[in-house]
């Protein structure tokens, strides 16, 4: 018998050879005991992290003039959630891999109108001052069309680099109809805290879902500025990262790692690399999930499974078990 | 009636009967709970198989308490953030006790000798701690989650995944990370914990060239000879 053939019947059979002591239960006793330990004293002495959540609230206050820009673009549909496409509408087609569009495939299972969601239902489930009413009463008896001009009008001017720019006592006299009085009305609505507490479900009692403030929030700098400030910016390794001098996620690292590459971050406008950087994660994902499959399929796979022979780390391992060799040899 | 219950037909085996039958050939209580390991198995990185487990013992019971209380309690009270210090270091300390264990177990070539499954279900229970991971930190209802559910989403709705599982819904999150994926990792752990057993730890890479040099000994049984299941 070779010694290949014999390895092999030695690997497939039940242990027959030398054998130690070994109480299961003793060990894992005290491996739990040595664990809660370690895991009591790490807590005691670093705690752990937990910045509070950020309030619409808060963005009112710290940056009132960002969160009025972000209305007028819910209404104009020019925002990144009216524009973001399935699952929430059908303001863009998503992400795409050549003719593969599975975000597309999926259609809007999220549903998240923009305008109405973030706006229009927000305003009208409050008592409002009389501007801001009779605005809320223009918007709502006008044609979408009509609507579309107005916010569209506004949301051009406010934003022309060569004029307002974002300032809106510079925004020219117009035809905006009500979209000013109700962006200002929003914005005093969410700092006096009244927004927190009814964005995600007008009228509604109860709420366990989270996705309309957290993309009316993601609109604007704000939470991108304090997640810039944190450290947190995915071209920064931050999605493994956490607030503090805290351990974040480390096992994304593999993940993580793909969304450095130049290729993934390009600033370019067009060509492969706008391609690639416009469709980073649906591209990431697919490099992860062959990633995974190679390494849940290992031990079939030629070359990669023969790697511990070639580098033969194992015989740190079994050095005790190695050295009768040498002993009895 | 008599006191003899009488079966329709007694040849045909039952499914239970297969089951038990299979059970007692290849996972006696000698194998399930041996008071005796192979003499290879001596080394530190052994110890992070059990720290793993451990770890996520730590997990659930920090993790329960949490639940009692719900997601909130914990940024207003001290035991609160007490037992979500523990939760965050078991995690932490999960994660790094496994990846060690992995990397341990490619360099020992662990999945020789039938024992590609033991591998499989190994990285299959990474892959699902990585998940469980994910729903926990966005139901941490505070600025993290809200930075990472914001983030996250993109990765998700680009794959056709977000459609089905919002990462920005509490709720849909919350019941997930402490029922669902707990429950999928706990199954995961228990098979992979009895292939282990079934199949025992692989031996050493070298353990021919030993016994050939006249060091340790296995005697292989005439029924035992390179069968293949």
């Amino acid at each position: 018998m070779s010694a290949m053939t014999r390895q092999k019947q030695i690997e497939r059979e039940h242990w027959t050879g030398p054998v130690r002591r070994y109480d299961i239960l003793k060990e894992g006793t005290i491996a739990v005991v040595v664990v809660a330990l370690l895991v009591i004293v790490l807590a005691a002495i670093f705690s752990s992290p937990d910045d509070p959540a950020l309030t619409l609230k808060g963005w009112a206050k710290a940056a009132p003039d960002d969160m009025y820009a972000v209305t007028v673009s819910e209404l104009a549909g020019t925002s990144g959630s009216a524009t973001y496409g399935p699952p929430y509408n059908t303001g863009g087609d998503g992400q795409a891999l050549g003719p593969i569009t599975p975000q597309k495939w999926m259609g809007v299972r999220q549903p998240v109108d923009p305008t109405n969601d973030f706006v229009v239902k927000p305003l009208e489930s409050q008592q409002q001052p009389a501007d801001v009413a009779a605005a809320l009463t223009q918007w709502t008896s006008a044609s979408a069309d009509q609507q579309g001009k107005w916010a569209t009008a506004y949301d051009t001017a406010l934003n022309d680099p060569n004029g307002a720019n974002g300032d809106a006592t510079k925004v020219p006299t117009g035809d905006y109809g009500p979209v000013p009085t109700m962006a200002t009305g929003l914005v005093n609505m969410a700092a006096s805290g009244a927004l927190d507490g009814i964005l995600a479900a007008p009228g509604q009692f109860y709420n366990t879902n989270a996705t309309k403030q957290i993309l009316f929030l993601g609109d604007g700098s704000y939470l991108d500025d304090a997640a810039t400030k944190a450290h947190l910016q995915g071209n920064e390794w931050g999605m493994m990262n956490e607030t503090g001098n805290f351990p974040g996620q480390e096992w994304l690292q593999p993940f993580s790692f793909w969304y450095q590459l130049p290729i993934f971050n390009s600033s370019a406008t067009s060509g492969f690399a706008a391609t690639l950087t416009a469709n980073a994660d649906i591209y990431i994902f697919l490099l992860i999930g062959i990633m995974m499959l190679v390494l849940i399929l290992l031990p079939f796979i030629p070359g990669l499974r023969s790697i511990p022979r070639w580098i033969p780390l194992h015989k740190l391992v079994w050095r005790d078990y190695y050295n009768r060799k040498r002993t009895t040899a | 009636m008599s006191g003899t219950p009488e079966l329709d037909d007694e040849s045909a085996p039952s499914w239970i009967g297969k089951v038990r039958t299979r059970l007692e050939r290849d996972l006696p209580y000698d194998k399930l709970l041996p008071e005796t390991q192979p003499a290879y198995v001596a080394s530190w990185i052994y110890v992070f198989g059990v720290g793993t487990l451990s770890a996520l013992v730590m997990i659930i019971a920090s993790g329960t308490v949490l639940a009692f209380e719900g997601p909130s309690w914990y940024h207003i009270s001290n035991v609160g953030h007490f037992f979500n210090s523990l939760h965050y270091w078991s995690v932490q300390l999960f994660f790094l006790f496994m990846v060690v264990h992995l990397l341990g177990k490619f360099w020992m070539a662990a999945w020789r000798g039938n024992r590609a499954r033991t591998w499989i279900t190994g990285m299959v229970a990474l892959i699902v701690s990585i998940g469980a991971a994910l729903t926990g930190y966005v139901i941490q209802t505070n600025f993290d989650s809200q930075w990472i559910s914001f983030e996250a989403k993109d990765g998700m709705n680009a794959v056709g995944i977000g459609a089905w599982f919002n990462v920005a819904n509490l709720g849909q999150n919350l019941l997930v990370h402490v029922f669902l994926m707990p429950l999928i990792l706990v199954v995961l752990v228990a098979v992979h914990l009895v292939l282990v057993r079934l199949r025992g730890v692989v031996p050493p890479i070298d353990a021919a060239e030993v016994e050939a040099a006249g060091g340790a000994v296995h005697s292989s049984a005439p029924s035992e000879t390179t069968e293949v299941r």
